[in-house]
């Protein structure tokens, strides 16, 4: 686990750094998968080796290692060059994969969320929900994070520019901007936005890190937060910790213009499990076109009645129309 | 001048009441008062502790701040078109209500606004909305309509009342210097030359021409904020010309009521008559007729097709254990009452008219709030929550406080600029009594019947 987290890093890193993404529709799997290895190799070496590219024009070159200016920052560099947050990360364009059938609401997502963005734990920015889409179908675990709409309906209506759109697709909040009006409540008709009514709880605050739109955290009181896609880790070439922390690998986070997506263990093409696995999105039909794709929750690894396990009453409770 | 003669009439009455104050005035405005430093404290315990004090939460985001918000505009928006068609269409009986009407009208353009603010988490950040405003957002348009409206309501309120200033400016034996000061310096010079009567008219004619369209212009802004979300209930292409038409509907009801209270609070029987009544009634069965219609036919289309949220909606709306009271009120009885009371002449009285009034006007404030929160509590994605603060919206008392406050700061403010400015203007209604007396001599045997007998 530990050495496909730290693959997967150097990965994306390589990948922030060459920018790779905008020649990735040439790249085979093959190649891909070569191409990840040898820079991921590299990043792990050091100097001295030769790695092998792909050129703008689809030719696979090697260059010394040394040549390749690898991003290497951390969290405070980040900070400095990027203090607004409102830049996306150049050439990327994130999106994520959700697969219905893996999900047996183990809630391991939620926590690690609550946990890493410092909130309590009847604030939800990532939701488990129980679907039953009619009388005759059968009911089906949903985690839901933000959807980062290319058609962000909250994005539009926002008055002041504290809720905006990046170039790598993201949807974020500025909390030192917002005012707290709410409009983008009302207007995502997802539920996503959550607001914070009083004084925010912030948990284990010592170890928060500084606020950025990108960190999302701590809270301010007043205003409006939500999924964010955790950027920061992303910066730091790490995956969102609902991927990382799930079980089953429900949670596919990658880049779509490498058309690449990992959930830890298994990194594939993302048009391509899209297209074996009749990959879909939430209500396509209100045309908020989200960067969030399910899969459906066709064969499953669990019964849907394993959810009901472990669970505390109150979420238990949750679901006692459904059950 | 005749006119001259009448006013001076009309200023010895009411000359006396702005410059001193009753009893049973001081008693109304300690009572209004007292309920306005109740809304100050809420104001005080929600800006400390944050809008946790409030029932609102992360489904129902607004609550009766919103409706109030909605009520008191729309009530704004109507007394400008009616104060403006009146003036257009001039009608010599519009002269004593005029006042009330553009008094309303900034009045309430003042208080609406203010719900939205109770609305806004972070009013230390107010100033981002001048700062950072994104023209995209309805809320920014919001802010323009407002106060662009705001300023021609002034306007029109004060070009309205020049000429009471300067009679008032001119009146020794009722006013204190200081005052007759005041009014010298808002008469603007204003000596009843023929060419100030023609500049004047002519303004206020062009007002009326920028304001009655500026009042659609607010009014479809203003349900704009809801008719662009994706919501059930509020995305809907009807809902622009709805809230024009349920605001001069609603603000009508409330000239009415108005009305009603000055000519008993102050004895104005002999100018606020019943024709007024009357009149204003015939123009509250037609909005209602034409507010029906829209009503009918937005619960119609969502009801007949069955939109699944749409469905869940209408579900939440009609069920007797959930909102299905106050939309049959607001729906049936708003309607329907004044069209049967006012429409059929039998029943027609100023009291019925104004019972109609207080209906239609509650009926129209349960009419937001059913615009508002039932929406807000059918989320296209199930709620799963098991808070049940979260799951449904009930206002606390700091909210009712709030909007207590605000009815209060609307008679307050009423009184005190009734203290100012006569309720009834005392130029035009002279006007008004010279001309009629005018034609009644003219058509020898008949006696002005309207101003005496219904009093």
């Amino acid at each position: 686990m530990d050495k496909d987290t730290s693959k997967r890093r150097n990965f994306l890193r390589a990948g922030v750094a060459l920018g790779l993404a905008t020649v990735a529709p040439a790249l085979s799997r093959g190649a891909a998968e070569l191409l990840g290895e040898a820079a991921a190799d590299d990043a792990a070496a050091g100097t001295g080796n030769t790695v092998k590219l792909l050129s703008p024009t689809g030719e696979i070159v090697e260059v010394d290692a040394s040549e390749l200016k690898l991003d290497t920052h951390d969290h405070a560099s980040t900070m400095a060059r990027n203090v607004t947050g409102r830049e996306g990360i150049e050439g990327r364009k994130f999106v994520m994969v959700i697969d219905l059938g893996r999900c047996r609401n183990a809630r391991k997502c939620v926590t690690a969320c609550q946990k890493m963005h410092h909130i309590p734990e009847d604030k939800e920015w990532l939701q488990v929900k129980l679907m039953k889409d009619n009388d005759n179908a059968a009911p089906y675990w949903f985690p839901k994070t933000c959807f980062h709409c290319d058609n962000p309906p909250c994005v539009k209506v926002c008055p002041v520019d504290a809720t905006f759109k990046r170039s790598d697709g993201l949807v974020l909040i500025d909390n030192d901007r917002c005012i707290g009006c709410k409009f983008c409540m009302a207007a995502c008709p997802y539920s996503t936005r959550v607001f914070n009514w009083g004084e925010p709880e912030i948990i284990e605050p010592t170890t928060c890190p500084p606020y950025s739109p990108e960190t999302s955290t701590p809270s301010k009181h007043s205003t409006v937060e939500k999924c964010d896609f955790c950027p920061d880790m992303v910066r730091e070439g790490k995956l969102p910790d609902c991927v990382t922390s799930c079980p089953n690998g429900v949670f596919y986070f990658g880049d779509e213009n490498e058309d690449t997506v990992t959930n830890g263990s298994e990194t594939v093409r993302f048009s391509a499990l899209l297209k074996e696995k009749s990959g879909y999105r939430f209500m396509e039909d209100l045309g908020t076109k989200p960067r969030v794709y399910y899969l459906p929750p066709s064969s499953r690894m669990f019964p849907v009645e394993r959810g009901f396990k472990n669970l505390t009453p109150e979420v238990k409770e949750r679901f006692k129309d459904i059950q | 001048m005749n006119i001259e003669k009448t006013s001076n009439t009309l200023l010895k009455e009411f000359g006396p009441q702005l410059a001193t104050w009753s009893r049973r005035e001081l008693a109304w405005m300690a009572f209004w008062g007292i309920i306005f430093l109740g809304g100050l404290y809420a104001l005080y315990v929600q800006v400390t502790e944050g809008h946790i004090v409030t029932g609102m939460r992360d489904h129902v985001i607004w609550g009766v701040y919103i409706v109030n918000f909605i009520f008191f505009i729309g009530i704004s928006y109507a007394g400008a078109v009616i104060a403006g068609l009146l003036h257009l269409f001039n009608p010599e009986w519009r002269k004593p209500i005029m006042r009330m009407a553009t008094l309303m009208t900034v009045i309430s353009i003042i208080i609406g606004p203010l719900y939205i603010l109770l609305c806004i988490g972070r009013l230390d950040r107010l100033h981002y909305l001048f700062m950072y405003p994104r023209l995209q957002s309805p809320i920014v348009w919001d802010v323009i309509a407002v106060i662009t409206f705001l300023v021609g309501a002034l306007l029109f309120l004060y070009l309205l009342a020049i000429r009471d200033f300067a009679i008032l400016s001119r009146s020794p034996e009722v006013m204190a210097p200081w005052r007759r000061k005041l009014y010298s310096f808002f008469s603007a010079g204003f000596i009843n030359t023929r060419m100030q009567r023609r500049d004047l008219n002519l303004a206020l004619t062009v007002l009326s021409f920028i304001l009655i369209p500026t009042v659609v212009i607010v009014s479809s802004v203003l349900s704009w904020i809801f008719g662009m979300t994706l919501r059930p209930g509020w995305h809907s292409t009807i809902f622009g010309p709805y809230f024009v038409l349920a605001a001069i509907y609603t603000g009508t009801g409330v000239l009415v009521l108005i009305m009603w209270a000055f000519r008993k609070l102050q004895k104005l029987e002999a100018y606020i008559q019943e024709r007024h009544f009357v009149y204003l009634g015939y123009m509250l069965v037609a909005l209602a007729a034409g507010y029906g219609y829209f009503t009918f036919s937005e619960y119609l289309t969502d009801w007949y097709t069955s939109e699944k949220w749409n469905a869940e909606l209408i579900h939440r709306l009609m069920a007797l254990d959930q909102y299905g009271y106050m939309f049959y009120f607001a729906n049936f009885a708003g309607i329907l009452i004044p069209i049967i009371l006012i429409g059929i002449p039998k029943f027609r009285s100023i009291n019925t008219i104004t019972f109609s009034a207080a209906i239609l006007v509650l009926a129209m404030w349960f009419k937001r709030y059913l615009i508002i929160v039932p929406t807000l509590e059918t989320p296209l994605i199930p709620m799963q929550d098991t808070r049940l603060e979260y799951i449904h919206y009930t206002a606390t008392w700091v909210e009712w406080s709030l909007t207590a406050a605000g009815i209060a700061m609307f008679f307050l403010m009423f009184k005190l600029a009734s203290k100012f400015v006569p309720i009834v203007p005392i130029w035009e209604t002279s006007e008004m009594i010279e001309k009629e007396k005018k034609t009644a001599a003219e058509a020898t045997p008949a006696t002005p019947t309207t101003q005496t007998s219904l009093s």
